[in-house]
């Protein structure tokens, strides 16, 4: 080739020097663990239907959900939300609404009327699940979805265990909850209702080749009080039970709640809304000692329902009550003081918590219990093979969520001993902190606030009191998550490379690193606002 | 009901890009197939804060003008690390002639093609502050004078960094340098009275002058594009932080240029015809202190013992510009 004068090599583009072979690290795209799917009881992976739902997906991030979890709308109703407790979007502003994300798709999808698909094959193998509460529904579910029957037997007349008989209706409405449960029915799953199991060991004899037990804890714990003769002291749970029969229970003007718990407080709410002039929760601890969600305790409060805390009940009697008040010693233990009040009571209530009822277990001496629940393995399975149990009849946090998450993990043991398979247990990851997030790019976003009805109109009826988000609100509460460990695409690894060494391989396809050019400086994790690529040596 | 506007992102404006954005709405830099003025395989050393300001300058201009660009460099890092014989790392039509007649070449380019009747064409000019505060000083105000149709772009990284880290005119006060030792009784760069271009530019009531910095891209680019729709000079000055020459990690490059608007050591703003319109606000305000640890250059100021006066100076200098350059508020 003919060259121009004192030129002797031929030119180029500077594509042939490739600096990759400067560089001693290189970025690798991961997945971290993002908080909120590590606080939830039910193992919802939280931040990927969050990431669905921000382009308006909602079909398909309800679908993502209900892999884990088949109850959204009860969901963002009854949940706790841990994984907004845990929430690193607390630092910046406050944590993300998930929660109301969660009822809106839920809500979004009893309206459109999304179907669960059967499952694509049968298994043949039949599993009887004992109680239809949500641990039951849930594993019930779950073994539906994996191609086994399933058949639920309950001893109450329609199915949700304590989400019917526990919680009341103003937290979650009937409809709902009887549309979720339909809509996993549809699934193929034999609900056998009025029908109580007596020996779960018959049930092995009938033919069924696993048994899920999740009665949950029925029996209201008993304290002795010295009562008059004509004393009324009933029990939360009954009270619960009857009126949602129908029952409308007599509890008189003026009515008492012992216990400083969620079924103290619902049944406090309850009295009111069945006219009680005055609703008084008597509990020997102090408000932040109480095992209540603060926000129950805080709705209580609105709703006029009074709370004395640090009291314990001496004595009930025909019109009227003795208390005492209490104080806290060092240790945090409320100890006596000797100082007595009277209250006007026509009834006392007690809502100390439950108790297990064992007599499904039969004679058989095959089955443990220990401290008063199930003794189960760490697959849920008790003493006897193939008998596994889960929800509030183990071990665990009592709340619906958890059970729910008993189930599914109940449902996936269930099916690798059908299978005669071993689950390898789950590294446990460590979760993202936020100081792991480059919080920079994150714009100031306060969250939106869910309605509640006004207090004074409360306490008339059993409306709902929580209202839920609208679309927009619900899309905007959505796209405050930060994604925490997990890459959203926002192209910063793309833009920021000195070295034009990032490939962007499209939607949903992530980027590439290209090893021939990158020099390793870096930048690309120093600017991913959410910790989802590191370093790695080359050495 | 609590509701802010639909139109809310994840990550605002601030990231490069964002899935949830319309194309017409999103970064020339998140596009796949961006033109990579400046394409791989370059010799900048790792994390080059100029490497990546020269590729989002240029790709911003190229978009403004549908690639029909010319580009003239200054001598410096930039066309150093770019140009190794046979080698360019250019995807747009460049020259190099010399360190300090840059402006002088591009004015010319622009003659020659107004000359030809080209009105298309359009050219840049750029340099580091090397060539743009000192070297090449007469022929950039010349060029100003002249009103040359030349959008200019100095890269300022605060010293001689190709040459081996020689002071500047635009290094900073207390910088150590290769020149300005950290040692005496007044270590590193003196406090003089400073040469601050975009102000030199801006008493020549040019149409147009602005600052940028490589941690925000979105407002580069705006600035690029902005400068693209005026004729005549004007004049881009982007901070550039120079891991080798500052003694900073290679990863911290854009947190660094970051920390230099956030702390008001580095103002980001425009002026129209010689007069101040805009500044961009600082959002989370840092001391300098934040700044100077994350480079070697000011080690001597906190080692082996903290010079609390010299650290209350530069300190003085920023609160400074934030009131000079309405840096805080809305």
């Amino acid at each position: 080739m003919d060259k121009p004068y004192a030129i002797t090599l031929t030119v180029g583009s500077s594509l042939a020097n490739h600096t990759g072979s400067w560089r001693v690290e290189h970025p690798e795209y991961i997945h971290r663990m993002p908080p909120c799917n590590q606080a939830c009881p039910a193992g919802e992976n939280v931040q990927n239907w969050l990431y669905i739902a921000e382009d308006g997906s909602y079909e398909h991030a309800w679908r993502e959900l209900i892999k884990e979890n088949p109850f959204p709308a009860i969901m963002g109703r009854v949940c706790y939300h841990p994984c907004q407790t845990a929430c690193n979007r607390t630092f910046l502003d406050e944590a993300v609404g998930i929660n109301s994300v969660e009822r809106f798709l839920g809500d979004h999808a009893l309206e459109k009327g999304w179907k669960i698909d059967p499952p694509d094959h049968e298994t043949g193998l039949a599993v009887l699940v004992i109680g239809s509460g949500p641990a039951g529904l849930s594993a019930a579910y779950h073994l539906r979805r994996m191609g086994h029957q399933v058949v639920i037997r309950d001893a109450t007349h329609a199915p949700g265990g304590m989400m019917r008989y526990g919680i009341p209706k103003y937290r979650l409405p009937r409809e709902v909850l009887d549309a979720e449960i339909n809509r996993i029915k549809d699934m193929g799953i034999i609900f056998q209702l009025n029908t109580r199991v007596d020996d779960v060991h018959d049930a092995l004899d009938e033919g069924f080749d696993a048994v899920f037990m999740a009665i949950g804890a029925q029996l209201s714990k008993r304290a002795y009080i010295p009562a008059g003769e004509s004393a009324r002291i009933l029990d939360a749970i009954q009270v619960l039970h009857h009126f949602e029969d129908g029952q409308t229970p007599m509890l008189g003007r003026k009515v008492v709640v012992y216990g400083g718990g969620n079924t103290a407080m619902d049944v406090a709410r309850t009295a009111k809304r069945l006219g009680a002039e005055e609703a008084i929760i008597v509990y020997r601890r102090t408000r932040d000692k109480s095992p209540a969600n603060d926000q129950d305790i805080e709705e209580a409060l609105e709703e006029g329902v009074l709370i004395k805390w640090l009291s314990t009940v001496k004595y009930m009697g025909e019109d009227d009550m003795m208390i005492e008040k209490m104080e806290l010693d060092e240790k945090g233990f409320p100890q006596p003081t000797g100082e007595f009040e009277t209250l006007e009571a026509d009834s006392l209530i007690l809502a100390l918590g439950q108790e297990v009822d064992f007599s499904l277990l039969g004679n058989n001496v095959d089955l443990d219990v220990k401290s008063g629940v199930m003794d189960v393995d760490a697959n849920m399975m008790t003493t006897h093979p193939g008998i596994f149990a889960g929800g509030d009849m183990v071990d665990g946090d009592r709340t619906v969520t958890t059970s729910i998450g008993h189930g599914k993990k109940a449902a996936k043991y269930i099916d690798a001993w059908l299978r005669q398979t071993k689950i390898e247990p789950k590294v446990e990851k460590t979760a993202v902190a936020f100081e792991d997030l480059n919080t920079w790019y994150y714009t100031d976003a306060p969250p939106a606030v869910r309605e509640r009805l006004a207090a004074s109109r409360r306490v008339y009826d059993f409306s709902e009191v929580v209202q839920g988000l609208d679309e927009s609100t619900a899309l905007y509460e959505a796209r405050r998550c930060m994604s925490c460990g997990n890459c959203f695409e926002c192209d910063n690894c793309f833009g920021v490379c000195p070295d034009n060494a990032i490939k962007k391989l499209g939607p949903g396809l992530g980027f590439e690193i290209n090893l021939d050019y990158c020099k390793g400086c870096g930048m690309c994790v120093s600017e991913c606002p959410a910790s989802a690529i590191e370093m790695v040596s080359d050495l | 009901m609590s509701t802010s506007a639909v139109k809310f992102y994840q990550v605002g404006s601030f990231a490069v890009g964002n899935r949830l954005l319309r194309d017409d709405e999103r970064s020339v830099q998140s596009d796949p197939d961006r033109t990579n003025a400046l394409t791989s395989g370059h010799r900048a050393c790792q994390g080059c804060g100029e490497a990546l300001g020269a590729r989002y300058a240029l790709d911003a201009a190229m978009r403004a003008t549908g690639d029909q660009i010319i580009a003239v460099n200054a001598t410096g890092c930039l066309e150093v690390f770019s140009t190794p014989y046979p080698e360019s790392s250019w995807r747009i039509a460049w020259l190099h002639s010399l360190f300090g007649n840059a402006p002088a070449v591009a004015t010319g380019v622009a003659a020659a093609l107004k000359a030809k009747g080209d009105t298309i064409t359009r050219v840049v000019a750029q340099g580091g502050d090397g060539a743009t505060v000192d070297i090449g000083l007469g022929a950039l105000s010349g060029m100003f004078e002249r009103n040359d149709d030349v959008l200019y772009i100095c890269y300022d990284n605060e010293a001689y960094m190709n040459t081996g880290v020689q002071r500047s005119g635009a290094t900073p006060p207390a910088a150590r340098t290769a020149t300005t030792q950290a040692v005496g009784a007044h270590p590193g760069n003196v406090f003089g009275q400073g040469k601050y271009l975009p102000k030199i530019a801006m008493a020549h009531d040019i149409p147009y002058v602005a600052t940028a910095t490589i941690a925000d891209l979105r407002d580069l680019e705006a600035k690029v594009e902005r400068a693209m729709t005026i004729r005549g000079s004007r004049y881009l000055h982007i901070l550039v932080p120079c891991p080798l020459g500052w003694g900073s990690a290679s990863c911290d490059t854009i947190k660094i240029a970051r920390l230099a608007t956030q702390s008001g050591l580095f103002p980001v703003f425009e002026a129209i015809n010689g007069e101040f319109v805009a500044s961009s606000k600082i959002r989370k305000r840092v001391p300098v202190e934040e700044y100077l640890k994350l480079q070697t250059r000011y080690s001597h100021l906190f080692s082996p013992q903290r010079n609390d006066e010299v650290i209350d100076h530069l300190q003085r200098i920023a609160d400074k510009n934030i009131e000079r350059y309405q840096l805080m508020g809305e």
